[in-house]
């Protein structure tokens, strides 16, 4: 080799060395959550991938990807299919406990038009509380059995609760609390763990593939994914709750699903409302 | 000698046969190894908690294959799986880091 090359080869050597040094701090760096900077991530990404659909939009989830689908679904929306759910919702919720006491009592402004603000995070319990979970909460404390957590009663009951909160952004708060963050980054990681023995995770259909089709159905974007429950499947002829809708991604993919508001599935809701923050409530929702 | 040694080749042969079919047919004793094996890796699964439905459906299989008598599909249907229930784990144990790759950033 002569000098000269000598002198090049090695200066690219150095170089290198030198990108791969200052790679290496983001790296680390990267460890560390930082919710907003994910938030602000999470929407550049959806709306960089769907330049054409309208912000808004998003929390329609599959019709939001395809016109056929919109068009069907605004003509589904004339005789909504939620709507016996919805009506039954706030009748339940009008309905007072055998003590006397009611729903409104366990939660701010007595439970109207704070869909928005769940799930949120309990700093003297340390955890994730999920409207459903807060639901049942209130009525165990009022000597009422809880509901099921995936499907009828409590679908009533969020039903109604969503549709008092319509168009109000969501607006979770992490407050500072290393708890608040562990919480937030372990729901992070389960969002994007394979699972099952199809190997896929919550963001291979949501992050990689929305828009796609998956057998018969389109895939939603994970971006206001939970604005629009709970929702009317006609897959499963019936109202379906957040709960509902992690517990069959699970078992679709193969694995073993956790219980209904584990605390897996809570961390998760709380990351994927967090990084839906500003999108509008939609809920009650339809789905194919 | 041709005769012979053709009666030799031909009583190989039929003892073989033999072996490979007496290594065939499992015991209750074999379906019951297999099956342990089975439930501790599938418990190790749990305990990282990533469990695959497969793996319970083969268990199952394995239970009743057994419950009828038939050793070697029970045996077969444990093996299964516990491969199942360590991929499973392989997956979990991987995926520890491995899910950053794909994160939105």
């Amino acid at each position: 080799m002569k000098p000269r090359s000598a002198i090049h080869f090695a200066s690219a050597a150095l170089a290198l060395a030198a990108l791969a040094l200052s790679a290496a701090p983001s790296a680390f760096a990267a460890d560390t959550p930082d919710p907003v900077a994910d938030a602000k991530a999470f929407r550049k990404y959806f709306t960089d991938k769907f330049p054409k659909v309208k912000l808004q939009d998003f929390v329609n989830g599959p019709y939001s990807m395809n016109e056929d689908l919109h068009r069907q679904w605004e003509e589904k929306e004339q005789f909504p299919p939620y709507e016996f759910s919805l009506d039954l919702g706030k009748e339940m919720f009008a309905k007072p406990f055998k003590n006397g006491k009611s729903y409104a009592d366990c939660f701010a402004n007595g439970g109207i038009g704070i869909r928005q603000n769940y799930p949120t995070f309990d700093e003297k319990e340390g955890k994730v509380v999920t409207l459903e979970l807060a639901l049942n909460r209130c009525r165990e404390a009022n000597g009422e059995a809880p509901f099921s957590y995936v499907k009828d009663e409590m679908a009533a009951l969020t039903a109604y609760m969503a549709f008092t909160s319509r168009g109000k952004p969501f607006d979770i708060k992490i407050p500072a609390d290393p708890r608040a963050l562990e919480a937030y980054q372990n729901g992070k990681r389960y969002f994007y763990t394979r699972r099952g023995q199809l190997n896929f995770s919550c963001a291979t259909c949501h992050v990689q593939s929305p828009g796609e089709r998956i057998r018969a159905e389109v895939l939603a974007p994970a971006f206001g994914i939970l604005n629009a429950m709970p929702i009317y499947r006609s897959e499963w002829s019936g109202m379906g709750t957040i709960s509902r809708r992690f517990v069959t991604c699970n078992s679709q993919i193969r694995g073993v699903p956790l219980n209904p508001q584990d605390d897996e599935y809570r961390d998760l809701e709380y990351y994927l409302s967090y990084v839906s923050n500003g999108l509008p409530i939609s809920g009650p929702g339809a789905r194919p | 000698m041709r005769t012979s040694m053709l009666k030799s080749i031909l009583t190989v042969a039929l003892l073989m046969a033999g072996a490979s079919s007496a290594r065939a047919a499992a015991s209750e004793a074999d379906f019951k190894a297999a099956y342990a094996a089975a439930e501790a890796a599938n418990k190790e699964a749990a305990a990282l908690r990533n469990q695959w439905t497969t793996t319970a459906a083969a268990m199952a299989a394995a239970k009743k294959a057994a419950d009828s008598g038939d050793f070697d599909q029970a045996v077969a249907a444990s093996k299964e799986a516990e491969a199942l229930a360590k991929a499973s784990i392989y997956q979990a144990t991987s995926e520890k880091e491995a899910w950053k790759a794909i994160e939105i950033r």
